[in-house]
């Protein structure tokens, strides 16, 4: 297994790291030192201050995205794994309900995201429904292919990873401890703010990092979802390859890998994750 | 909390079936458009029920090799859920015991499991070409790539199942028994011994659960292959270029045949699972207590 992961995982994220400072021309890379990778990748920033340059807005647009997905699977996989763990009583249904939520997960992502195009389109369900309803003269253009669709599309695929670990935390915690608190006089939401939420934290910390990490690094995605037209951090090294620029993809790939290591680096702070298996 | 369900009951349980709806409703949407009348376009309404996307999809009308890019997915798939199965469960077995860069594996792993995809897709297709640059220096006549399906896109696939299996191992072994190895032992069982006999049938269900998630993710697995599998795609990988291109149901009727596949995998997967858990039981051993 380590041979599997040092072959395939290791190594290669050494050799990004040093093809990133290499030269390179239209269609070879040369392996000689260069910063160009990482130059070409800043170009016009300088020039442009006080305005942002495109690989900031970029970045920053990446960001935003990622915290609107990571708000809102947060949110959802909170409610439903809540439900699950405290309000489902017997087993079996805990089973039931879970492996419900599991398929989907082992079905393909691509055809998930699919799936959105005949509800979304500008003939789609939603559209046809609005202005059945008259409450729409012009089909809405921003629902497909815009971040709309971009954001809805990452918590469809990715609430799952935010469910599993929060269920995980919560089936541990004491029920008696939720009985004490309401003996006590506690109201239904004190309990939650002060006895759930603190002893879900690992849960939610570890699925917070799988979706930061996959919204970051995401280009299929958003390549899908955004008909193509949206930047991010994962699209700028993935139309750096097509370019055949492998330096300044491997550059690319350096400064997302520093970004999501300082996040990633930020929660774990909070918990020990080898601990909460 | 006594037995009448209270009123947050109902609202999140309401909230649950919203939620699955959301998850499932996408998705039986294109399965029944797939069943689109010849003349029917992308969306809603029907225009009848026929089965022309389908024997599109089987004809290749149109569409690029997808018989093949099928096939290929599939061996890829059955390989990866080999491996994934046989070094997860070996690599669960060593960690019960400490060894000598337990801690530094177990953080690698994780490492692997939430890198972003792109990275090490990129970091595997610069490995290759670099070994490909140094072999056709020193002289190799003719020699192409290295890269292929099972060379650098196995191993790209492997960098995301391992993790998962590993850590299925880790939840397994945490509730484990030790004590009923050592009544192995005491009885005269050699390790191999004890390892078929006892530790294996009682793990069997969860092992069937790591094959399941070694089949479905490596058979819906795009981003990390993306770059990483050499001249010929995927199965995730076609469809993903027929996003772009296709205007007709035929990708629908491929969406809806892709599930399939998976929905018999995980459905036998489960029935299996099923079965051997009834079995534990049936045989009135406690054995299969100390797990989920």
């Amino acid at each position: 297994m380590m041979l599997v992961f040092a072959l395939f995982f290791l190594l290669p994220l050494v050799f990004v790291t040093i093809v990133s400072a290499w030269d390179y021309n239209e269609y070879e890379m040369l392996p000689a030192f260069s910063l160009r990778g990482y130059t070409d990748t800043f170009e016009g920033c300088i020039a442009e201050l006080p305005g942002l340059c495109t690989i900031l807005k970029t970045y920053l647009k990446t960001l935003k995205l990622c915290l609107l997905t990571w708000g809102l699977t947060l949110l959802i996989g909170f409610t439903v794994a809540y439900f699950l763990a405290f309000h489902v009583r017997s087993k079996t249904w805990q089973i039931v309900l879970s492996l419900l939520c599991t398929i989907p997960f082992w079905t393909s992502n691509v055809i998930r995201m699919i799936a959105w195009i005949p509800l979304l389109g500008r003939n789609g369900l939603v559209n046809k429904g609005l202005q059945g309803a008259g409450l729409i003269q012009q089909p809405l253009e921003w629902l497909l292919f815009s971040e709309f669709s971009v954001v809805l599309a990452l918590v469809h695929l990715f609430t799952f990873f935010t469910v599993v670990p929060i269920f995980n935390s919560m089936i541990r915690i004491d029920k008696r401890l939720i009985e004490a608190a309401y003996d006590a006089g506690a109201t239904g939401w004190q309990t939650l703010v002060n006895i759930v939420i603190p002893l879900a934290k690992p849960g939610i910390v570890i699925g917070s990092i799988f979706v930061i990490t996959i919204v970051m690094g995401d280009f299929v995605t958003i390549g899908v979802m955004g008909g193509q037209q949206i930047a991010s951090a994962g699209k700028i090294i993935e139309s750096r390859l097509n370019a055949l620029q492998f330096p300044a993809a491997a550059a690319n790939a350096v400064i997302l890998l520093g970004i999501t290591i300082m996040i990633i680096s930020a929660l774990t702070r909070i918990v020990d994750i080898r601990k909460e298996l | 909390m006594g037995d009448k369900r209270s009123r947050s009951f109902y609202v999140l349980a309401a909230f649950f079936a919203a939620y699955v709806l959301f998850l499932y409703g996408p998705m039986i949407a294109i399965y029944i458009l797939s069943f689109q009348g010849p003349d029917g376009g992308l969306t809603f309404p029907m225009n009848g029920v026929s089965l022309v996307w389908f024997s599109k999809v089987f004809a290749g009308a149109g569409i690029v090799d997808i018989g093949a890019a099928f096939k290929r997915s599939l061996k890829l798939g059955l390989v990866v859920m080999i491996l994934t199965v046989v070094l997860s469960v070996s690599a669960g077995m060593a960690f019960r015991k400490s060894f000598r860069g337990a801690t530094f594996l177990f953080y690698v792993a994780i490492a692997s499991l939430i890198m972003p995809s792109i990275i090490t897709s990129l970091g595997i297709a610069l490995e290759f070409r670099l070994l490909d640059d140094f072999i056709i220096k020193s002289g190799a006549e003719g020699w192409t790539t290295a890269m292929g399906l099972f060379t650098s896109g196995l191993g790209a696939h492997l960098t995301w199942t391992l993790p998962f299996g590993l850590l299925i191992m880790f939840a397994i072994f945490n509730r484990f028994d030790g004590r009923l190895e050592e009544a192995a032992r005491d009885l005269g069982a050699t390790p191999w011994q004890t390892f078929r006999h006892v530790v294996l049938p009682i793990i069997l269900p969860s092992v069937v659960g790591i094959g399941l998630f070694g089949f479905t993710l490596s058979w819906d697995e795009l981003a990390r292959s993306s770059q990483a599998i050499g001249s010929v795609n995927t199965l995730p990988l076609e469809l993903q270029g027929l996003t772009t291109t296709v205007t007709k149901p035929d990708i629908y009727a491929l969406g809806t045949l892709t599930s399939a596949v998976s929905f018999v995998v995980i459905f036998s997967a489960l029935i299996v699972i099923l079965v051997l858990q009834a079995r534990q039981r049936r045989h009135g051993s406690d054995a299969g207590k100390g797990m989920v």
